[in-house]
């Protein structure tokens, strides 16, 4: 049976979930956002403590120095559920995608000076390695923090680094194949200029404070290595020399990264602006972690700036300052 | 253009190779076992991670794409279902009580599966299997979150679902379906993928939803149908994934045969208790019927399950002890549940009903062998007397099993007629079982066991009132009470669908959907 | 040998896919339910991107099989060429 409903009006018992319209503090209709984060998590009455973690319960927000009263305060500002998500990136991967093509189809690989070319093996390459790490640690902040409105975007986030390691696994077939992706291992096992990053990665997976990891990572380390890799690096200074398609290549982290940082920043000025303890803790991870950050960069930074590595990676570190000064955390 | 000859295309395994475990490395600076601390408690031995072959080699650009694709079409339905009031195209409204079913016992654990995977994706050492799981951990939370907003239109025109995660942490029943997935996601990375990735989603999976999503098209739920076929498509990923892990633990090391036997006979008999409440929604809760609960279990268990297990006989790997019990429960399963359901439905989050007399004659004639014999004489006892008016609410509280948490409901194997109990006194208690496997598994592992939160214990403990509740005054009443706590309106949220104002509200508005008023 | 089977929501994007799958397993045995095609087969089925081609007249990718995947039952072998779906015993 089919029945034509258009001129009927029925009115609705209620607009939302109770609990979405305890914590809008009305029942109005709510967002796809709100309905799919939203207390999603399980809070009481777990049965059995994990094996793996008698000290806790399945979710437990003392694995966390960060003390919230609500972990729903976060937000995330680009809205993310998994629908927005996916719809989100299949977009840029579209441009990606074409971005590819260009290059590929035009040959605009064998057009690269030797020296850009050589800059990209070099520098662009052995991130894929950085971005597999930041994979993992964000597969850690998903699984070990509290409150869906916190760990959600950590999935997502994984995902997306595991997506830019991929992209930077094809910049190097494009460039040169196999051979040049066995050549970037090396380096990042083996050569003086990645051993502090690799170091900082490593030492990134075995943090347990979800919170302390998701500033070591996504704040310090992204926080520096994308405006110095993609926006100083690429777009400037190598597209100077010739480099435009590398910039056509890596688009899609440039984006990425302008997209993501609103949402760390929001999380960051959350958390600070719960309490003074916050503000003190935050203030000393990313303090402590950006040292760690810069300085690691720095010789990876000098394979493509030189003898104006010392000045830009430090204008980086202003900037970035200045960001976690704006988010409410006092450097 | 010596350059572009070196450079011939990947295939697809050799280009998911560099896109995958190419990226990885052993590292130096910390210690693998600091890395990934939980690697060997559970006693699996891995030898080589590299051996782990792909299932489905998507790279995240396919992922991406495709995922979208499915998404953009999905919310297409949905909204049409929306705007065009689809809820009153399903053939009558006591179908919407299996949505309620849904929401509260299955999407919240569609969300643990998320959590659970992105804990197993981070902590196995082998970049493919990583993947695997990160991957299943995005489609996880993709299956909770459609489910609630399908099921969100619903949950504004009818009762029941309206606090469904309060719900869930809570309700008597709904610690069936948590306290499962409780167990997978505090078990070890190893026993998690055996028990979600190969004994549920493999060998159960296709027993929840496609009876589920089949009977959502027979019962005209558009809505439902879509975010099931949608979902099940990432399933069939997940199954892949779950076969792939059984053969790639099993082909590492003779050593794990034991322990993955232990667990595949302990998942498949925790996966089947939840499924109860399957069996029950497809016997008596879908308006229309697909088929029965016997029939899907011998298509999807006996058939398919049997053809999965003649295929890893090769490393010794035996059917379940458990089957041959549950192929004695086929005939009963699904009417002993409704009937606890029917005695029950004053604390419940949706309603129930006798069958009428068409669906009593669905049930002699798919059951032959019990339904007239053991349940039919009941039912209409039931039905009788609630047509005089002395419709009956048990309010006495029901034994858990300590594993299961079902209700001490089933019957001694090959005794319809006999409650079966089983017990075990373990340090200073008596615990006890519905089956032997429920014992079984308690024994195992009894200092996870005697954890269980369960319910019944819990409201005798007091520990189910709402704060500030002294039940100790005169006329206390534990089961207002208890309701409070569940956040469940009494008289909207439970008893029969008869007078129930769901009933009220489908009829009066498919009314003016198709007169003229 | 024991059945695998693979399930496809019933729309345009599988009609053709259906149609190849039928091509290259003769054996096949297509069972319509509602909204769904189930396909049984002995042992054995393999879905060739090829044959999809020839049927729709423009490059397919086999993952976009994906998009409109109910469920499927076997080992799985997939290639840029070939989808296998297959029981050793």
């Amino acid at each position: 049976m089919h029945i034509d409903l258009r001129t009927v009006t029925i009115k609705p018992l209620r607009h939302t979930f109770d609990n979405i319209a305890r914590r809008l503090g009305a029942d109005k209709p709510a967002t796809r956002y709100q309905e799919g984060t939203l207390d999603m998590q399980q809070t009481v009455n777990f049965h059995y403590r994990p094996t793996w973690d008698p000290d806790h319960e399945i979710y437990d927000a003392s694995r966390t120095a960060i003390k919230m009263a609500d972990w729903y305060a976060f937000k995330d500002p680009r809205q993310f559920y998994y629908g927005a998500y996916t719809m989100a990136r299949a977009k840029q991967q579209d441009t990606a995608e074409a971005n590819f093509d260009f290059v590929e189809n035009r040959g605009l690989a064998e057009t690269l000076p030797a020296d850009v070319r050589a800059t990209v093996l070099e520098l662009l390459v052995p991130l894929r390695h950085v971005a597999w790490g930041s994979n993992m640690n964000n597969a850690s902040i998903c699984a070990y923090s509290y409150g869906t409105a916190f760990s959600q975007p950590g999935i997502y986030q994984a995902m997306d680094q595991l997506g830019i390691a991929q992209y930077l696994t094809r910049v190097g077939l494009l460039l040169g194949g196999v051979d040049v992706l066995d050549e970037a291992k090396d380096s990042w096992m083996t050569a003086d200029t990645w051993q502090g990053l690799r170091r900082y990665v490593e030492d990134c997976m075995v943090l347990k404070d979800p919170v302390e990891l998701f500033v070591a990572q996504n704040v310090a380390l992204d926080g520096l290595l994308y405006p110095l890799v993609y926006e100083t690096i690429v777009d400037d200074v190598l597209s100077a020399k010739g480099g435009t398609p590398v910039a056509m290549l890596t688009q899609f982290m440039t984006d990425w990264f302008a997209e993501t940082k609103r949402w760390t920043d929001a999380t960051m000025k959350t958390a600070a602006a719960e309490s003074a303890e916050n503000k003190e803790i935050l203030a000393k991870w990313v303090s402590q972690w950006r040292d760690r950050a810069a300085a690691t960069l720095l010789p990876v930074a000098r394979i493509a700036l030189n003898e104006r590595t010392d000045e830009l990676v430090a204008e980086v570190v202003q900037q970035f300052n200045a960001r976690l000064v704006k988010a409410g955390v006092p450097l | 253009m010596d350059m572009q000859v070196a450079k011939k295309k990947l295939g697809l395994k050799e280009r998911y190779a560099v896109m995958t475990r190419g990226l990885d490395w052993v590292p130096s600076y910390q210690k693998m076992e600091d890395i990934y601390p939980y690697m060997t408690y559970e006693g699996i031995k891995i030898h080589d991670w590299d051996k782990w072959e792909d299932p489905f080699r998507l790279t995240m650009d396919a992922y991406w794409k495709y995922q979208s694709e499915k998404e953009r079409k999905l919310y297409a339905v949905l909204d049409a279902f929306n705007q065009n009031n689809g809820h009153l195209n399903v053939t009558d409204a006591r179908y919407i009580n299996t949505v309620k079913l849904f929401v509260s016992g299955i999407s919240p654990l569609e969300y643990v599966a998320h959590r659970g995977f992105a804990h197993a994706g981070r902590q196995f050492p082998g970049p493919g299997p990583r993947v695997a799981c990160l991957m299943q951990s995005l489609d996880e939370i993709r299956h909770a979150q459609t489910q609630v907003h399908a099921v969100a239109n619903y949950n504004k025109y009818y009762n029941g679902m309206h606090d469904f995660h309060h719900a869930h942490d809570r309700v008597w029943f709904l610690s069936v379906p948590k306290s499962f997935f409780d167990d997978a996601i505090t078990a070890g990375p190893f026993e998690f993928m055996v028990s979600i990735g190969f004994s549920f989603e493999y060998v159960l999976t296709n027993l929840l939803f496609v009876p589920f999503v089949s009977g959502a098209a027979y019962n005209g739920d558009m809505g439902t149908m879509t975010f099931g076929f949608s979902a099940q498509s990432d399933e069939a990923r997940h199954m892949t994934l779950g076969l792939e892990v059984i053969k790639f633990i099993l082909e590492q090391d003779p050593d794990n045969l034991p322990i993955v036997q232990r667990w595949i006979d302990k998942w498949t008999w925790r996966g089947y208790r939840v499924l109860t409440l399957v069996a029950m929604m497809m016997d008596y809760m879908l308006p229309k019927r697909t088929m029965s609960w016997k029939e899907a279990w011998e298509i999807y268990f006996e058939e398919n399950g049997g053809a999965l297990f003649k295929d890893l006989a090769r490393y010794g790997i035996t059917m379940p002890k458990c089957a041959e019990q549950i192929a004695l429960e086929k005939d009963h399963l699904s009417h002993q549940a409704w009937s606890t359901f029917y005695n029950y439905a004053a604390a419940a989050n949706f309603h129930t009903w006798m069958p009428d007399e068409d669906e009593m004659a669905w049930l002699s004639a798919k059951y032959p062998n019990s339904y007239d014999k053991y349940y039919r004489p009941r039912m209409e006892y039931w039905r009788e007397q609630a047509a005089k008016g002395n419709r009956f609410y048990n309010k006495t509280l029901p034994m858990l099993c300590q594993t299961c948490q079902v209700p001490m409901i089933f019957t001694e194997p090959g005794d319809p007629t006999k409650t079966c109990y089983r017990e075990v006194d373990y340090k200073d208690s008596k615990y006890h079982f519905c089956s032997d496997h429920c014992k079984a598994i308690f024994e195992h592992e009894p200092e996870k066991y005697v954890q269980s939160w369960l319910p019944v214990h819990q409201i005798y403990q007091g520990n189910c009132f709402p704060e500030g509740t002294d039940p100790t005054v005169e006329g206390f009443d534990p089961l207002a009470a208890v309701l409070k706590y569940y956040h469940l309106e009494s008289g909207r949220d439970n008893l029969d669908f008869e007078g129930s104002e769901d009933q009220k509200n489908f009829d009066e508005w498919r009314g003016m959907a198709t007169k003229n008023v | 040998m024991s059945t695998v089977f693979i399930a496809l929501q019933t729309n345009e994007d599988t009609r053709p896919i259906i149609e190849a799958i039928v091509q290259d397993n003769p054996a096949a045995i297509v069972n319509e339910a509602p909204a769904m095609v189930k396909i049984d087969a002995e042992g054995k089925l393999v879905i060739r991107r090829e044959t999809v081609e020839e049927l729709i007249g423009r490059p397919y990718d086999l993952q976009e099989l994906q998009v409109n995947l109910i469920t499927m039952s076997g080992n799985l072998d997939q290639t840029d060429d070939e989808m296998t779906l297959y029981w050793n015993a």
